[in-house]
């Protein structure tokens, strides 16, 4: 029954008019509580919608799955094009998620054009798994863009004092990134006469223009994911964004970047891919220790939880490229898929973790308006259930085994050491800087004596944020315990795509 | 029992502490003080138990060793991460040890933390349900260090390894109102994963030769890799072994607080007494020498590893007993000691004398939790003042604490008959065999380590309960022995201390207790030398008096007693004579300082240019708000031929026909 019904069509489209029903419905007077009431609904429909996608997902075969196939503008042959593999259908149960999260957290917390920002959550929901589900170049490139408008909106209008900068910033970076990626679209329509992913992913290219195209793809996705030296929008969306804006930043749209290189980059281009791995490899280790150091420094805590997030993201650049150095060190692609499913795991459990973190903070600036560090300490004495979670995330971020945070980076790290020697050490240094980082800062924030009389009237936390708190608690240590049934969606498309990739198209 | 019985054993000893620890965390309020105790010390109770069952099964049954797999954690490459256990004698050993100690140690505790609440500020809604949270923990932690032991695979470990971290830091750190807790807890993890770091480096090296995680097959196959090199530093082959043994046994440093690792134990000392004997002196603490014992099919294929961790071993033992030496801190002394007697461990494995380091790992899980508690009773009797200086003289006042207290002592320093005595000496007698590069050194210093272990003990001992009684009034008139929940651990942690070293060590040192668990090469086996000379427990016993260890504790605590009993001004005088020496002694040279000024400081500082010169100014600065004031700068060129006027574009009109005319003109 699922396989006929246009499951994904329903999960994109369902939150993009619902969120122009809530904004219908809002734009009444007094209209902000049935806004919001209607924005969960949705949020949870569309959640419960995506998880036949789970259950009935064939785990046997790579081919996609749950396909849908319009066509859309035949001049051009460009379709409406759907399907999910083992890569998206996690990250768009992520997206459904994460979605009822921030819903659940803006509950209260946003007085100003309540369903204004609800509905730019719901129709932002939309657009990013229509990116998730699109196997038409054009319709990953409609959504791309689209999806821009609301984040910008989100962070323009609900954002901090200094958001205009913030907002400038972060679209420019990612509208020039995106265009490289339209102007590689369009050559290789010419060439190949066809926007279709898949199809590309069979069409043959010489190495110049592979290189080429990777480069502007390299643009567009190192932007969004984001690699170092493009990574400097990110600490200041995340300042000025309000919570529910940082949580979707964090938890999803650093993934669509990482996608891209997946669904586009790998495929399309893989000898561009080989020829060009250590540039990304050294890329994705100075994103892990580079990043690491500055993350330590940090007094604002959505600055730190940030730079934690670039260096993160690290890792899963780092899983996608080692391929290639595997390759090259031992003479068989053996080991490459545990990078690349590490990767894919560390997505995952980094848009749980940077999700929860964010939303700490989120709980803290709610009660006393600050995101600086020292205006915090001894948070324990007077929330103890919030600073049990919190330290609990903290620990999550610093990969400790047992939760979410520890699989992905373990498996990219066994991976790389069957490269070479160095780069997992390199890689290994987040056992050290992870901890560092993210441990001092909740030393500074939780522990002590209560440092101010503004600490010391905040209150724990109310049923609605123990709620969402406690679900991704669980879902933190659930990955962490039994991350099998995750990685059985994946195995077949990894394996098919490391088949893939080791053949060369030249 | 069938394999299915053993099965649920099995499953039931790890349970049994981890359901009593979420019971008695997440429902604190609900089942109140008492429901937290009573529930985590049955669950312990139970472990304890059924861990003694197995005990039976495999040592006085013959059982065979249980190999069991309970889920698949993840499956990625055609590799299978799986959680499961391995019990041979090995284990068993270590199970029945950690949940023995941890079972004393929760009954303690209720005496020990009864007034938490004085130790908290009173609006801290952290101090209301301190207590319930304590149990939880060190129930967590039972569980996390049975996981640990019980593991059959490298992944389960680290994950042990790193939960026992986990406690570690939640218990130092416990009196979170403190400011010298919450440092030392930071401390304590980052050290320990510098540390995991290097752990987790051996075990991609493990997965990437084996291709397996799995004990069994890595064992299994460990010959096979004998030869193999590895080129880490192009140009310098090492053989994969040592480099594998090299990286274990960093993280066996970090947990076991091997030198230069150690500086975080010391510091440890902030959380409650009961913790320091259940984490930081009996069981958490001496992971990293049952991980190389366990590893032993993997270390005796490298001379290298064997002998770095002697060296290390020895540097440990002896110079952190120096450092026992000048501590007033009644804690901080058995904390120094028990760096020491670990080093003595580590030097063992260096020896290939497994068994016995082992074996001086049970007596003295058994001594040294059993003088933290002593310590704790004291501490609790003079109202938690730990500094000696103000003690003196409480034999009098708790006679219980006192005599325990020099059962503990008398093992620590091997007094004949007492279970040190038996494990430190066949250490002895073992590094005096191995031929391995190093142990002459080793040698020299576990020897010298006896008597300042003798001296420091002893030392501690007179200048807690004899001598002149140096509290103030008000303290004298509160002292009294502590209440029975205290004083039983005691007593039941003294029975072990006495005799089980004179009971086990024929078996476990000199004997084949331990089967196929620990494998010894042929050339290395110095153990089944020395038993086949006929050491043994009556053979040990009848050559005390020609025995140099003996004599060396003697003097060590002949001149305590001269020092801190007749002559107390000569302390003082050496003091300030070495004032030098005395420093560097105060200040554990100097380590400390230096681990926070370079790895601490410098990181910072690194953090900071980074963060300032490469984001902020190059990358932002220079590229991003450059190319933007660029854009801005061209625009704001070109903004001077949009006048607006129209004589201006006239006359540019006119410019360019005129120029088109010459063009095409010419």
């Amino acid at each position: 029954m699922f396989a006929e019904s246009p499951l994904l069509s329903l999960t994109i489209w369902i939150p993009i008019f619902g969120g122009l029903l809530v904004l219908f419905v809002g734009s009444k007077e007094n209209g902000g509580f049935e806004a919001r009431v209607i924005a969960l609904l949705v949020s949870l429909i569309t959640f419960i919608i995506s998880l036949p996608l789970f259950v009935y997902f064939d785990r046997s075969q790579w081919q996609m799955q749950f396909e849908e196939f319009v066509p859309w503008i035949d001049a051009v042959r460009v379709n409406y094009h759907l399907g999910v593999d083992g890569i998206s259908m996690p990250l768009i149960i992520l997206t459904t998620f994460m979605t009822v999260i921030v819903v659940i957290a803006g509950w209260k917390v946003i007085s100003e054009k309540p369903a204004q920002y609800m509905a730019s959550f719901l129709i932002m929901e939309g657009l990013m798994i229509g990116v998730f589900a699109s196997l038409d170049a054009m319709l990953f490139y409609v959504f791309w863009e689209a999806m821009l408008i609301p984040m910008f909106l989100i962070i323009g209008i609900w954002g901090g004092d200094n958001r205009i900068y913030a907002t400038m910033k972060f679209f420019l970076y990612t509208f020039i990134g995106s265009l490289f990626m339209l102007v590689a679209l369009i050559y290789l329509y010419l060439q190949s006469g066809t926007f279709s992913i898949l199809e590309l992913h069979q069409f043959k290219i010489a190495l110049t223009p592979q290189i080429l195209i990777f480069l502007a793809f390299l643009f567009a996705f190192a932007v969004k994911v984001p690699m170092w030296p493009v990574h400097t929008w990110l600490p200041d969306a995340h300042v000025q964004a309000p919570t529910g804006g940082s949580v979707i930043l964090a938890a999803i749209m650093l993934k669509l970047g990482a996608y891209g290189f997946l669904r586009f980059s790998l495929p399309i281009t893989p000898d561009a891919s080989h020829a060009l791995d250590d540039l990304m490899i050294t890329l994705s280790l100075i994103a892990v220790a580079y990043i690491g150091f500055v993350a330590l420094v940090q007094t604002d805590m959505k600055k730190l939880i940030a730079y934690s997030s670039i260096s993160h993201m690290g890792f899963v650049t780092l899983g996608f490229f080692i391929a290639f150095t595997i390759f090259e060190s031992t003479g068989s692609f053996q080991g490459a898929a545990m990078g690349m499913e590490g990767a894919m795991v560390q997505m995952i459990s980094h848009g749980f973790v940077s999700g929860a973190m964010f939303l700490c903070v989120g709980v803290m600036y709610d009660r006393i308006h600050s995101r600086e560090i020292a205006s915090y300490g001894g948070v324990v004495h007077v929330m103890p259930k919030f600073a049990g979670l919190l330290v609990l995330f903290a620990m999550a971020n610093a990969g400790l085994p047992g939760t979410a945070g520890f699989v992905g980076e373990f498996m990219v790290i066994l991976s790389a050491f069957k490269a070479n020697f160095w780069i997992a050490f390199i890689a290994a240094l987040t056992l050290v800087l992870g901890a560092a980082y993210t441990l001092w800062m909740v030393k500074r924030v939780v522990y002590g004596p209560v440092s101010e009389n503004k600490v010391a009237t905040m209150e724990d936390l109310s049923l609605r944020e123990g709620l969402f708190m406690a679900i991704l608690a669980f879902a933190v240590i659930g990955l962490g315990l039994y991350p099998a049934p995750l990685l059985e969606v994946m195995h077949a498309t990894v394996d098919h795509l490391v088949q893939h990739i080791a053949i060369s198209k030249l | 029992m069938t394999i299915s019985d053993l099965h649920s054993v099995t499953i039931a000893i790890v349970l049994a502490p981890l359901i009593g620890a979420l019971i008695a965390g997440l429902m604190s309020d609900a089942v109140g003080r008492k429901g937290a105790h009573t529930i985590t010390i049955t669950g312990v109770a139970i472990s304890f138990i059924l861990s003694a069952i197995l005990f039976k099964y495999l040592v006085f049954e013959g059982g065979a060793t249980i190999e069991q797999s309970v889920y698949t954690w993840l499956v990625s490459d055609g590799i299978v991460f799986e959680i499961g256990f391995l019990i041979d004698r090995l284990t068993v050993m270590m199970m029945v040890v950690v949940t023995f100690v941890s079972l004393m140690v929760h009954i303690y505790t209720i005496g020990y933390m009864a007034h938490d609440e004085e130790n908290w500020p009173q609006e801290s809604l952290a101090g209301r349900n301190s207590y319930q949270r304590f149990f939880s923990y060190i129930s967590l932690f039972t569980f996390s260090m049975l996981m640990l032991v019980m593991a059959n695979n490298f992944m389960q470990l680290f994950f042990g390894w790193e939960a026992v971290g986990l406690v570690s830091y939640l218990l130092i750190g416990f009196w979170s109102v403190r400011e010298s807790a919450v440092y030392a807890n930071l401390k304590a993890f980052l050290v320990n994963r510098v540390g995991d770091f290097g752990f987790l480096l051996g075990i991609g090296a493990v997965l990437m030769y084996f291709n397996s995680l799995d004990y069994m097959t890595v064992f299994e196959n460990a010959e096979l890799h004998k030869d193999v090199m590895v080129e880490v530093i192009p140009g310098s082959p090492w053989s994969l072994m040592t480099l594998i043994c090299l990286l274990l046994f960093i993280g066996a440093m970090g947990k076991s607080a091997q030198f230069p690792l150690h500086i975080w134990l010391p510091d440890s000392m902030e959380g409650p007494t009961p913790i320091s004997a259940l984490i930081h002196a009996a069981t958490m603490v001496t992971a990293g020498i049952f991980m190389v014992a366990r590893m032993s099919p993997l270390f005796e294929l490298s001379e290298t590893a064997l002998s770095t961790v002697m060296i290390i071993g020895a540097i440990t033992a002896l110079f952190m007993g120096f450092l026992g030496l000048v501590q007033n801190d009644i804690k901080r002394v058995v904390a120094y000691s028990t760096l020491s007697q670990l080093g003595y461990m580590t030097v063992a494995l260096g020896a290939s004398a497994y068994a016995a380091g082992i074996f001086h790992l049970m007596t003295h899980a058994f001594f040294k939790a059993l003088l933290f508690l002593g310590a704790g009773s004291v501490i609790i009797a003079m109202h938690h003042d730990q500094d000696m200086r103000n003690m003196g003289g409480l034999r009098k006042y708790m006679p219980i604490t006192w005599i325990t207290s020099l059962i503990g002592s008398l093992a620590l320093i091997g007094a004949p008959g007492f279970a040190g005595f038996f494990s430190k000496d066949s250490i002895i007698v073992a590094v005096g065999h191995s031929t391995v590069a190093g142990s002459g050194f080793a040698y020299f210093a576990v020897l010298l380590g006896v008597f300042i272990t003798a001296l420091y003990s002893f030392r501690m001992y007179f200048l807690v309960f004899h001598g002149k009684e140096r509290m103030s009034e008000k303290s004298r008139s509160h002292l009294h022995e502590t209440p029975w929940v205290v004083t039983l651990p005691l007593v039941l942690l003294a029975i072990p201390s006495v005799v089980i070293g004179f009971l086990w060590v024929d078996s476990m040192a000199f004997g084949d207790f331990f089967g196929s668990a620990i494998y010894v090469a042929a050339n290395h086996d110095v153990l089944t030398a020395l038993a086949e000379e006929g050491h043994n427990a009556v053979s040990m016993l009848l050559h005390t008096p020609i025995s140099a260890p003996f004599w060396l504790a003697l003097a060590g605590v002949a001149t305590a007693y001269l020092l801190y009993m007749r002559e107390t001004w000569i302390p003082e005088l050496i003091a300030s004579r070495f004032s030098r020496i005395h420093n560097i002694l105060l200040n554990k040279y100097y380590m400390d300082e230096f681990a926070s000024a370079f790895f601490g400081g410098g990181s910072r500082l690194l953090g900071t240019g980074l963060w300032r010169l490469g984001d902020m100014a190059i990358i932002d600065g220079l590229a991003v708000n450059g190319s933007a004031r660029t854009v801005g700068w061209c625009s704001s060129l070109l903004r001077h031929i949009q006048t607006g006027y129209l004589y201006h574009y006239a006359f540019a009109m006119i410019l360019g026909l005129l120029g088109l005319f010459l063009y095409f003109l010419f």
